[in-house]
């Protein structure tokens, strides 16, 4: 946990009052229309376009000197981008950090959710390279939003047809889409398909923001999000067959870690927090089993 | 084990110091200045100002300084600092015609009202290395005394635009003012198709390469739209700004402008006669490569307005403007450096699956 002072010149969290109001606006239509891409004036951050500087304004935007920021980048607390955001609200609002996911009252991530189930109350900000779910099938902007008002969604659905056509089964691994309420298609952000299943109906607040692309969206508390799939061929997530190295997990997402050049590989979860809360638990309860 | 992603903070630390050394270099050389940069590097300066949309020489020195050089750095240094500024309003339109030149060419006419002012430019140094310029020695015949042009005051003739001397005689398209409040592409998200004025401040602040490419691109066929260089003139023009208390115009500074006319066929269609048409470019600083791109780059995004068949790239609006800008370029580009190994692992995992099913398949014919 570290504490911090804003440093002089600029505002609490960097940007301006008009701009967090301007970024709430958006956020509070987002809300209001689950999975719908809200356009916003997205400012230039110091830190480059793609590397989370959408999630970092919707950040900016809600926090308070109360609140208590974790963040993560590829489910881990100490990835160099998590802690170079982590210090860059650290040092603009001098809000108190935390790895802890069960402490964190805003938690901005990329690429994963926490294993540990949020709560109501807290809020999960995600950063978004590619907001538009259907950019990969059409490529303009001005097409794309014409489908989500006319729920065109056939285009989608054939291209997830075609790949069970093809190879036996849907190939998306990551960045699943997701129906929102029954009615908008949406991108997970590049989250593996694995996490899917987490955003349905969760406690807690999410938040998408995307700065190079100016979009910010949401899934409120207690939303129904279902990832897209047939009758025939229902959604699955992908499990890996081995136990995590380190805490002995079977339920969670495993990073496969090359050891050597001659194929020794060892599996280890993608959550620190929640890998070393398993790790403590188990020296305080030796294994029974 | 498994120590990898360890210790990103004090790797950051290092990377940082390590950073600091790097752009310092040699310290038994003098360290640059930022005057010597802002008097010396002022191509460099200018380029930064125009695509760091920000007007201010002193700060984009520092940016060039801070970013070692590293030009599309220091443009993503001056934005990030420019995004933090209040935004007061916006300024009367700036009146090239009154425009205080030290450079201004025509290619169109021989000769034009106001004549023609060569300025200083490369175009016709033979490119040969200066080995003379390899000691900082004074150089005879460069005198110390303050650069004519912009300074020359008032005794300037009159240099009306050469589109508008076609104008008159209805050669070419009117240019009506809208009167309309212009768009601000650092406030609001494009919506496509965009106005002209919104279009016309993504291009100016787009990137040079890009463009230069792209007007690169029209004149080797792909929206070929037969320019003409009809006017490009450099210098400064005054900015007048009317503040809402007040409700009168107040010159607040003047900003060194390149703009760059081109005129271009058009054959006509249904019941309009031929006539010209514009392309409009206009940078902050002297910068006439891409003026003169971004005026190319302009025609050809008129191609539906003008009816015109679209069909290459440079006419593609959402495609020219959605990728004109190094700041999101650069950013999104280099973000692949960021780990990526969830997705990366989801991707083996299903790899590994397909291959798996295949093998089977294999077998099984």
């Amino acid at each position: 946990m570290t504490t911090a002072t804003a440093p002089a010149g600029y505002n609490f969290a960097y940007l301006d009052e008009g701009t967090k109001r301007m970024i709430r606006r958006a956020i509070l239509k987002a809300i209001a229309i689950p999975g719908y891409q809200v356009p916003f004036g997205s400012r230039e951050m110091p830190l480059a376009y793609g590397w989370g500087t959408g999630g970092m304004q919707v950040t900016a935007a809600v926090i308070g000197a109360s609140d208590r920021l974790k963040v993560i980048d590829q489910g881990a607390d100490d990835t160099t981008n998590a802690v170079s955001i982590r210090r860059f609200f650290a040092r603009t609002a001098g809000v108190a950090t935390t790895e802890r996911t069960a402490e964190a009252t805003i938690i901005q991530t990329r690429h994963r959710i926490p294993e540990r189930p949020l709560r109501e109350g807290q809020v999960l900000v995600y950063q978004v390279p590619m907001p538009e779910p259907l950019r990969f099938i059409e490529p303009r902007e001005s097409e794309t939003r014409k489908m989500h008002a006319l729920v065109e969604y056939g285009a989608m659905h054939v291209r997830l047809y075609e790949d069970i056509a093809a190879h036996g089964r849907i190939t998306t691994a990551y960045g699943y889409p997701v129906l929102v309420n029954g009615r908008y298609v949406m991108s997970p952000s590049p989250i593996p398909k694995f996490d899917n299943p987490k955003m349905d109906m969760m406690p807690a607040l999410q938040l998408f923001g995307a700065g190079r692309e100016k979009r910010i969206y949401a899934v409120p508390p207690y939303t129904p999000v279902r990832s897209l799939d047939f009758d025939d061929h229902p959604f699955a997530i992908e499990r890996s067959d081995q136990p995590c190295a380190l805490c002995g997990s079977t339920d969670t997402y495993l990073d496969e870690v090359v050891v050597d050049d001659q194929g020794g590989r060892v599996f280890v979860c993608s959550d620190s927090d929640h890998c070393g809360e398993r790790q403590e638990a188990g020296r305080a309860a030796p294994a029974r089993a | 084990m498994y120590v990898a992603v360890k210790g990103g903070e004090r790797a950051i630390d290092a990377s940082l110091e390590m950073l600091a050394r790097e752009r310092r270099g040699d310290t038994s050389v003098p360290e640059l200045s930022i005057e010597q940069i802002e008097q010396q590097m002022s191509l460099a300066v200018d380029r930064v100002m125009a695509e760091g949309s920000l007007r201010d020489r002193k700060l984009a020195a520092l940016a060039i300084k801070q970013a070692r050089g590293d030009l599309v750095e220091a443009i993503f240094l001056l934005r990030a600092y420019r995004t933090t500024l209040p935004r007061f309003g916006f300024s009367e339109p700036v009146d090239t015609a009154a425009m205080q030149v030290s450079r201004r060419i025509s290619a169109a006419f021989k000769d034009v009202p106001g004549g023609q002012l060569l300025g200083p430019t490369f175009d016709y140094t033979h490119r040969l290395l200066d080995f003379g310029l390899m000691t900082a020695a004074p150089r005879p015949g460069v005198s110390s005394a303050p650069m004519p042009g912009a300074a020359a005051g008032p005794e300037q003739p009159p240099m009306p635009h050469v589109s508008d001397i076609l104008g008159h005689d209805g050669l070419i398209e009117a240019e009506p003012s809208h009167g309309a409040e212009p768009g601000d592409i650092t406030r609001d998200p494009p919506s496509f198709p965009v106005d002209r004025s919104t279009r016309l401040q993504a291009l100016s602040r787009g990137d040079e390469g890009f463009l230069l490419a792209l007007g690169y691109s029209t004149q080797r066929g792909y929206g070929n739209n037969h320019p003409f260089a009809g006017e490009i003139r450099f210098g400064e023009v005054a900015i007048a700004f009317v503040p809402p208390e007040l409700g009168f115009e107040v010159e607040i500074g003047d900003v060194e402008l390149t703009e760059c006319q081109m005129i271009n066929q058009f054959r006509g269609r249904g019941d309009e006669p031929p006539r010209f048409t514009r392309g409009y470019g206009l940078v902050f600083g002297h910068g006439e490569r891409k003026a003169m791109a971004m005026a190319l780059v302009d025609r050809a995004l008129r191609a539906r307005e003008l009816g015109e068949e679209p069909g290459s790239p440079a006419q593609d609006e959402e495609f020219v403007l959605s990728h004109a800008d190094n700041v999101d370029a650069s950013g999104f580009v280099q973000h692949l450096k960021l780990p990526h190994y969830v997705d990366f692992q989801a991707e083996l995992l299903a790899v590994r699956d397909l291959r798996e099913k295949a093998k089977v398949r294999g077998a099984g014919e």
